[in-house]
């Protein structure tokens, strides 16, 4: 049930910023789509594992299903993949970082950063890891119009 | 008309250079806007053709025997249409299905066109995501009203004080403050339950995710100049943010 609620959020809240973004309003749906994806996974995979994992996945997935899209629709991959990092990008951890700077923790405050940090870099990570097996597959010939 | 305001040999170099501008403009990458402005040069006939793009301009030569050309930067938002349809352009000029005066006539129509949506519209989409963001990151059912309240106050203050003062980090400051401010009073007011994750829900339309997934992906790319830069300014946004937020924990 939850995940279900928050599959649906994370939905609207990709397209939503799809709007924000001026994506064009043929990509919203698959915007929010990309989003929904990568969160899903993210929410999914958290506890399990940690956040780190979660967030290269997520991202992974992101990129996969914005370079899926980007074939499918002949758009460009950041169109869709913009959309779908957003809920990823650690802003809550940021927060928590800067919260606790102006309450004189530093070493929690020093903590959290790294965190935050750390997680950025897992979603630079998994985007690359997602075009890297773009690139893979586009040097394996199977039938494919040049295109841009 | 356009076609008498530009000497015939430049037209390829300033259809490059438009497409150019545009699309780091609207937040492109800038390995993609080097891409795009090498390929329409390649299908514009103009071989062996250099660029240099950073964030803040390009420089362009379009051959060993041609002036490099300048353009500077000055204003850079997220607007992903004008990407999409650059690049459109890019492969029509490519597959040879569009003529070069046609191309040029259309980028300067992009180059003018406005944000698609009505402001409105982006003010209830910033509402609703940060509501929604409210819920994703832990807020219970409560919370999900004041998080639309705030996320949409926030992003109004935002658009208003960047006309207004034109100087970004200002304008980040002063919506994040606004958005601490209406967050406590309406947890004060038991609206809300949890400050933190209406604050967190709220605040999201500004944080700089393109920014930094762009900054990111440009060092990648081995770009490490425009990386750093972009880099500087999402950490400057994220700055702005976190700063407006902790003068309402400071004060409070």
């Amino acid at each position: 049930m939850s995940l279900v609620l928050h599959c649906l959020t994370s939905f609207v809240a990709a397209a939503a910023f799809g709007i924000l973004f001026n994506a064009p309003k043929r990509t919203l749906l698959q915007c929010g789509i990309s989003g929904m994806l990568g969160w899903a996974a993210y929410y999914l995979l958290t506890a399990p594992f940690n956040t780190i994992f979660a967030t290269v996945s997520a991202t992974f997935i992101v990129g996969l299903v914005s370079l899926i899209f980007a074939r499918v629709y002949k758009e460009p991959v950041i169109l869709f993949s913009v959309s779908g990092i957003i809920p990823l990008v650690p802003g809550g951890l940021a927060y928590d970082a800067m919260r606790n700077f102006v309450e004189n923790q530093y070493d929690i405050a020093v903590q959290l950063a790294a965190q935050a940090f750390l997680i950025s870099g897992s979603i630079a990570i998994g985007l690359i890891l997602s075009e890297v097996m773009n690139q893979i597959a586009k040097s394996i010939p199977i039938r494919r119009a040049p295109r841009l | 008309m356009e076609e008498s305001l530009i000497p015939p040999d430049q037209e390829p170099v300033e259809i490059c250079l438009l497409a150019g501008k545009i699309m780091l403009q609207s937040g492109a990458e800038t390995y993609r806007v080097e891409d795009t402005m090498t390929r329409l040069a390649a299908s514009l006939g103009l071989p062996g053709s250099q660029s240099y793009v950073t964030p803040t301009g390009i420089v362009f030569q379009s051959g060993e025997m041609q002036w490099a050309k300048l353009i500077r930067i000055v204003e850079r938002t997220t607007d992903l249409e004008k990407v999409a349809a650059v690049n459109n352009v890019s492969r029509q000029l490519g597959n040879g299905t569009l003529s070069p005066e046609a191309a040029y006539q259309q980028l300067v129509r992009i180059d003018t066109s406005r944000h698609a949506y009505p402001l409105p519209l982006q003010i209830v989409a910033a509402a609703v995501a940060s509501g929604c963001f409210t819920f994703m990151f832990g807020g219970v059912g409560k919370d999900l009203l004041p998080g639309i309240l705030c996320g949409g106050l926030g992003f109004a203050a935002f658009l208003w004080l960047h006309r207004l003062v034109r100087v970004k980090f200002f304008a980040e400051f002063t919506a994040s403050l606004m958005i601490g401010i209406v967050a406590y009073l309406l947890v004060q007011t038991q609206l809300g339950t949890t400050l933190d994750k209406i604050i967190i829900g709220s605040v999201m339309p500004l944080v700089p995710g393109l920014l930094i997934t762009n900054a990111v992906r440009d060092l990648m790319a081995g770009h490490l100049v425009s990386g750093l830069s972009r880099g500087a300014e999402a950490f400057l946004t994220a700055f702005a943010i976190g700063a407006g937020i902790a003068v309402v924990f400071t004060v409070l």
